[in-house]
């Protein structure tokens, strides 16, 4: 167990990555890779080859960042509360509700697979009703606008910049 | 401090509270997960941050009309009795009856309404209603957040929605969940292809005292799993029509199987009823299955004038924390199990022997 396994490619470099590839025939295939053979493979591009817990994924731990050697050792953590990528992996829950933004960029690909879609539809609390309403019609504007621009259909698109206008806002707020 | 024993009506009264089809459907909740926006969640919050946020929302919960009546109180100052009763009610997770310092609870007489303090969120509220109502357990909770929101903070962002301290909670943070009867499925061997078709659909099985736990008594509970991109409402529905075909198949399960095995299902309810009736020991997870049986057995009226509620109750005060609530000594396990018998064989002594042919047709 606590025998050194050198690369099953290049035979020279210590193995960082195990692989276990099951068949349909359920046949077992185990590849022990190092960093830069298994780079070199293409599996650190696959996520989805890996076997790796969610919690790596989430937060990009498991394949390509923790594979790319030129990722400094620099932790990321919450500036609000201290939360670390190490201390969710271990929980898997964040530390405080600015959490995720700090993680938002690992969180995306996580959300992805365990909901049914990354937008919140439902229940808002009605102080913020109103803005979500605004931010939402203005999205819309604006992408009307823009399909306006590309069509070079100037009419429409005047008018929906005058929309826009009337409703105070010169560019949506920024989501959050 | 009042003694939530006291406080909470006795399982004889709250067995009698009846919902439609209540016959399969024992009860619906849903929970929803919400956080103050300037606190860390209760896992990563010091011991400090989590009593200042107890402080905080405790107050606002008991003061809402809806919990005019109610029992709110720090979980360190509750016994470990207290908790496990709380559990065996459902009125609190498991994992909340762990908690100590910084947690704690608001509870209303009626039990339609449980709010935890952190749990794994600032707050983990909860409708409960009697049978199958999850659509009226929603606006119910639906109501109590939008009270609670002109009080409290909620973290909430644009994109994500409500933000919880589990990712899989995130967006709506609703859990939708029934807890079913289910011993027609269970006896007809159909119960694994339905539990997979539901998991399928994206949607939770589990044991009686729910995440990780047992189907106890033929006991289980259904739920959503996803949060965000669905709608309440959308997710309610969802549920309801998933619910409305398992009670569907249980009715036909239990059919089918009184018109082409009617012996392996008389020989479950006879012997249910010989162990219940006249056994001197009994474990409490015996008693759940065995009792499951004898409800059937109501179901299918080969018990006249046996009320299901009584089943019901016995259901709930053989279980550990009840049965010891009942005395004044403090029970052995194997104590307990010689009560619960002797409780058993006093309650079912009016119980005539189950009938070999439902009680209609037999009048005839």
């Amino acid at each position: 167990m606590n025998e050194k396994k050198i690369c099953s490619i290049c035979k020279e470099k210590p193995a960082t990555i195990f692989l276990s590839k099951i068949s349909s025939d359920n046949k077992k295939q185990d590849w022990d890779l190092c960093d830069a053979c298994a780079k070199a493979k293409g599996v650190d591009t696959d996520p989805a080859a890996f076997l790796v817990a969610d919690a790596d994924i989430m937060l990009g731990l498991g394949a390509s960042q923790e594979l790319d050697p030129s990722a400094g050792a620099v932790e990321v953590k919450c500036a609000r509360c201290g939360f670390s990528q190490a201390d969710f992996k271990k929980s898997g829950r964040l530390g405080c509700p600015e959490c995720y933004r700090t993680f938002a960029e690992g969180l995306a690909g996580l959300l992805k697979t365990m909901h049914k879609g990354t937008r919140h539809i439902g229940k808002a609390p009605e102080v913020l009703r109103a803005t979500r309403e605004t931010v939402d019609r203005l999205k819309s504007l604006q992408k009307k606008l823009a399909k306006a621009v590309g069509e070079e259909d100037y009419e429409m698109a005047a008018s929906v910049r005058d929309e826009i206008k009337t409703m105070g806002g010169a560019a949506p707020a920024k989501a959050r | 401090m009042k003694d939530i024993h006291q406080f909470l009506c006795s399982p004889a009264e709250s067995t009698h509270r009846h919902g439609p089809h209540d016959r399969i459907v024992m009860s619906s909740r849903v929970r929803l997960a919400r956080n103050l926006r300037d606190h860390a969640f209760p896992g990563w919050a010091k011991k400090p941050e989590r009593v200042k946020v107890l402080e905080t929302v405790l107050p606002a919960v008991a003061a809402l009309p809806e919990m005019s009546d109610s029992f709110a109180e720090a979980m360190d100052n509750l016994t470990a009795l207290d908790k496990q009763l709380l559990v065996e009610r459902h009125l609190i997770s498991r994992e909340h009856a762990a908690k100590n310092v910084g947690s704690g609870l608001v509870v209303n007489r009626a039990e339609t309404f449980s709010v935890m303090i952190n749990e794994e969120d600032h707050l983990r509220m909860q409708a409960l209603r009697p049978g199958f109502q999850t659509r009226e357990a929603w606006q119910a909770v639906d109501r109590l957040d939008s009270a609670l929101e002109k009080k409290l903070n909620f973290a909430f962002d644009n994109e994500l929605g409500y933000l919880t301290a589990c990712p899989t909670n995130l967006g709506t943070g609703i859990r939708v969940s029934a807890m079913l009867h289910l011993p027609g499925l269970v006896l007809a061997e159909q119960i694994n292809p339905i539990i997979q078709s539901v998991n399928k659909l994206g949607l939770a099985v589990r044991g009686l005292y729910g995440e990780g736990t047992e189907a106890l008594g033929n006991v289980f509970q259904v739920s959503n799993q996803m949060t965000l991109g669905e709608s309440e409402t959308a997710i309610v529905e969802r549920l309801e029509k998933v619910l409305s075909q398992i009670i569907e198949h249980e009715e036909n399960a239990r059919q089918t199987l009184m018109e082409k095995k009617p012996k392996l299902v008389l020989n479950h309810i006879g012997r249910a009823y010989g162990i219940l009736a006249n056994a001197h020991s009994i474990s409490s997870k015996e008693t759940m299955n065995q009792l499951s049986f004898l409800r059937l057995g109501v179901d299918l009226e080969l018990f006249p004038g046996t009320q299901r509620s009584l089943v019901d109750e016995l259901f709930l005060s053989t279980q550990p924390a009840h049965l010891q609530k009942q005395v004044s000594d403090k029970l052995s396990a194997e104590e307990r199990d010689l009560i619960r018998a002797d409780m058993m064989r006093e309650r079912l002594k009016n119980v005539s022997r189950p009938l070999v042919k439902p009680a209609a047709r037999a009048a005839n």
